[in-house]
C-alpha cells in the first residue's frame, strides 16, 4: 500500500472524495448566498433552512405521495422557490430602503420560525431517505472506491453552478438583473419590471439551496436543524471567496471542501474549524476575498 | 421687551424643563433601585440574576451595535470565553475568592475582544457581522474540542464561593446583590460612556462615518475601544453567570446566543440605555413562561416571530416607542 506523508493513499483518496463533495454542495450553497447578496444586497439567514426545506420536501413527498427522487430534484426546489418569493414578497420588500442588517435579522427570524416548526412536526433525530435504485453500488477507479451517487453529486453540482454563473455574467436577463441592481429606477424607465425581477432573483437563489438539499437527502442525515450548521460554514465560505463575487462563491466552495477533508485526514480535530481560520488568515491578506473586487 | 431678554427667557424655561425632565428621571431611578433591592422577596432570586446577566450581555452588546452602529453577530463567544474561564479557575483553584474568578473571566474577554477588533474593525455593515460570526464560531470550535470546558456535557459544579473570602455566595440573597451592584456599576458605566464627549463621538460614526473622518477622528481606534469595552462587559456578564449557575456550556458559545442578545436589544429599542434591560427582561420571561406552558415546543417559533414583527413594524423596540408615544401625548 502506497502511503503519502504516512497516511494510506486509500484514506486520502478517499478523505479527497468526501472534501470534494462537500466542497460541492458548499458551491451550491454559497452560490445561492452570492446570488442573493450580490444582486439583492440581502444577507440571507434563511438559506441554511431553504436547504433544509429541499431536503425535507424530498424524504416528505416521497413518504406520503410516493414522488421519486427524479421529480423531487424538481419539485422540490420549484416549491422552495415559491416559498423564497413569497418571503420576498410578503416580508423582505417591506424593508427594502432599511439598513440591509434588518435583512439579516428577518431572515434569521424566518429561518428560526420554519426550523421550530419542523423540529416540532419531526423531530431532531433525523428522517431516512433511501438511496434511488439506480445510484446504488458504484466503480473501483483502482485506487479507490468511487459510489455512483456521490459522482452524480459532484457532476449535477458542478453543472448546475456553471450554468448559473453563464446565466448571470454572459446572458441578457443575465445583464438585466446587474443593471437593475446598479440603477433600479433607471431600469424601471425602460420598461423593465424590477420589482418582479427582484423577487425572481431570490426566489432562484433559494431554489438553489433546495437543490442541494435534494441532492443532499440520500447521504446525509435530513433533520430540521441541517441548515443551521452548514449555513455558518457556507457564510465564511462568501467571505473567503468575497462577498458579492458569484465566481469566486463557486471556486472557493469547492477549495475549502478539499481543505475540509485534508484536515480531517492529517489533524482530525481541527477540521471542522479550519474553514473559519482560512477566513481569518484571507482576512488579514485580502480585507475583500479571495475573489472581491471592492476596495 | 429686548431681544436678549426674550432669548434669555426662552434659556431659562429650557432650563426649566430640563430640571423637571432630570427631576422626572431621578425619580424614576429611584423607584426601579428601591424594586430591583425588593424583587427578591416576591420573585425567585435565580430567576432574577439570570435577567441581570442577560440584561449586562444586552447592555454590552448595545454600546455597540446601538450606540456606534457595529452589528456583532459574534458576541456569544465573549459570554462563553468569560463563563469557561472563570468556571475553569474557581473549579480549579481553591484558592481563588470568587471576584478573582470574574475579573479574570473578564479580563480573558477582554484580551479576545482587542483580537476579534483588530481582525474586523475595518469592516462595516454586514461584511462585519460576518467576520465577527466567523470568528466567534472558531471559538466555539475551540471549545468544543477542548477538554477543560467538557465538550457537549459543559462544566458542571463551579462553586459560587466567597466573595472577598468574606461573604458566602451560596446564599441566594447575598449573590442576588452581589450581581444587582456589579449590574448598576456597569450601566452607570455605559451611561457615563454614552454621554461622554467620547461616546459623542461614537453616536458620530453610527451617524455619518466618512463626517467622522472628515472632522479628522481616528475613527478606527474609537471603534476598537468600543468594541473592546463591549466585549469585557459581555465577558463579565458570562463570568457572574456561570457564578449564579453553577456551569457553563456550548449554549452560550453557540451563534444563536449572539441572536438571541440582537433579539433582546431590538425589542427592548436599540440606542436607548433602558432598552437592553427591557428586551432582556421580556425575552428572558417569554422562553420561562413558554416553557412552563402549553406551548413548551414552540419557543424557537414564537421567538422567530418576535424578531420578524420587531424588524417589520418595530424598529425602536419597547422602549423607543413609549419614547414616542410619551413625547406625542405629554408633550
Amino acid at each position: 500500500m502506497s502511503m503519502i506523508f504516512g497516511v494510506p493513499m486509500a484514506v486520502l483518496s478517499g478523505q479527497l472524495l468526501i472534501g470534494i463533495i462537500n466542497g460541492a454542495f458548499y458551491a451550491l450553497l454559497s452560490l445561492g448566498l452570492a446570488v442573493i447578496f450580490g444582486l439583492l444586497k440581502i444577507i440571507n439567514f434563511a438559506h441554511g433552512a431553504m436547504y433544509m426545506l429541499g431536503a425535507m420536501a424530498t424524504v416528505i413527498m416521497f413518504d406520503t405521495l410516493g414522488v421519486n427522487y427524479w421529480v423531487a430534484l424538481f419539485l422540490a426546489p420549484l416549491l422552495v422557490g415559491i416559498a423564497g418569493v413569497l418571503v420576498e414578497y410578503f416580508l423582505l420588500r417591506r424593508i427594502a430602503g432599511q439598513d440591509h442588517i434588518y435583512s439579516l435579522l428577518l431572515t434569521f427570524g424566518v429561518a428560526l420560525i420554519m426550523q421550530g416548526i419542523l423540529t416540532n412536526i419531526y423531530g431532531v433525530s433525523g428522517l431516512r431517505y433511501a438511496m434511488p435504485d439506480m445510484f446504488k453500488g458504484g466503480v473501483n477507479l483502482g485506487f479507490m472506491f468511487m459510489p455512483y451517487y456521490r459522482a452524480w453529486v459532484i457532476v449535477a453540482a458542478l453543472v448546475v453552478c456553471f450554468g448559473t454563473w453563464f446565466m448571470i455574467e454572459k446572458t441578457k436577463l443575465g445583464a438585466y438583473l446587474r443593471a437593475g441592481t446598479e440603477d433600479s429606477q433607471l431600469m424601471q424607465g425602460f420598461g423593465i419590471n424590477v420589482p418582479l425581477l427582484v423577487s425572481l432573483t431570490y426566489g432562484f437563489g433559494v431554489m438553489l439551496a433546495a437543490f442541494a438539499g435534494v441532492l443532499a437527502a440520500p447521504i446525509y442525515s435530513v433533520t430540521p436543524v441541517m441548515g443551521s450548521h452548514i449555513l455558518i460554514v457556507v457564510f465564511a465560505v462568501v467571505v473567503i471567496g468575497g462577498m458579492g463575487s458569484i465566481g469566486g462563491a463557486i471556486i472557493t466552495g469547492i477549495l475549502m471542501g478539499i481543505v475540509e477533508g485534508l484536515t480531517k485526514t492529517f489533524y482530525p480535530p481541527a477540521s471542522s474549524a479550519v474553514i473559519f481560520l482560512v477566513m481569518v488568515i484571507v482576512l488579514m491578506i485580502r480585507p475583500n476575498g479571495l475573489f472581491g473586487k471592492e476596495a | 421687551m429686548s431681544q436678549t431678554d426674550i432669548q434669555s427667557d426662552i434659556h431659562k424655561s429650557i432650563l426649566q424643563q430640563q430640571k423637571t425632565e432630570d427631576r422626572r428621571k431621578l425619580m424614576l431611578n429611584g423607584v426601579l433601585l428601591v424594586l430591583l433591592l425588593l424583587a427578591p422577596f416576591v420573585m425567585y432570586p435565580v430567576f432574577l440574576m439570570k435577567i441581570l446577566c442577560f440584561a449586562l450581555f444586552a447592555v454590552a452588546f448595545n454600546l455597540l451595535f446601538g450606540f456606534t452602529g457595529l452589528l456583532s453577530f459574534g458576541h456569544a463567544a465573549f459570554l462563553a470565553t468569560g463563563g469557561y474561564t472563570t468556571g475553569y479557575l474557581l473549579s480549579n483553584f481553591s484558592g481563588l475568592t470568587t471576584e478573582m474568578g470574574i475579573i479574570a473571566g473578564t479580563l480573558v474577554s477582554t484580551v479576545l475582544g482587542l483580537g476579534f477588533a483588530l481582525l474586523s474593525i475595518r469592516r462595516q455593515g454586514i461584511y462585519f457581522a460576518m467576520v465577527t460570526l466567523a470568528l466567534a464560531q472558531l471559538v466555539f470550535f475551540f471549545f468544543v474540542q477542548s477538554s477543560f470546558t467538557g465538550g457537549e456535557d459543559g462544566m458542571h459544579g463551579v462553586p459560587r464561593g466567597e466573595l472577598f473570602g468574606l461573604i458566602n455566595l451560596e446564599d441566594n440573597l447575598n449573590m442576588y446583590y452581589f450581581v444587582l451592584a456589579v449590574f448598576l456599576g456597569c450601566y452607570l458605566l455605559v451611561q457615563r460612556i454614552v454621554s461622554s464627549p467620547y461616546g459623542q463621538v461614537l453616536k458620530a460614526i453610527k451617524q455619518n462615518e466618512p463626517r467622522a473622518v472628515s472632522l479628522g477622528y481616528k475613527v478606527d481606534r474609537y471603534k476598537v475601544l468600543a468594541f473592546v469595552i463591549s466585549a469585557a462587559l459581555a465577558g463579565l456578564a458570562g463570568s457572574m453567570k456561570s457564578v449564579v449557575f453553577q456551569l457553563a456550556s456550548l449554549n452560550d458559545a453557540h451563534w444563536h446566543m449572539s441572536g438571541e442578545v440582537i433579539l433582546m436589544t431590538l425589542v427592548g429599542g436599540m440606542g436607548t440605555l433602558l432598552g437592553p434591560v427591557i428586551g432582556a427582561m421580556f425575552v428572558v420571561n417569554i422562553e420561562y413562561q413558554l416553557a412552563q406552558g402549553p406551548l413548551r415546543d414552540w419557543v424557537d417559533p414564537i421567538l422567530g416571530g418576535i424578531f420578524v414583527l420587531t424588524v417589520l413594524a418595530f424598529r425602536s423596540g419597547i422602549v423607543g416607542e413609549v419614547q414616542r408615544f410619551v413625547r406625542k401625548n405629554m408633550g
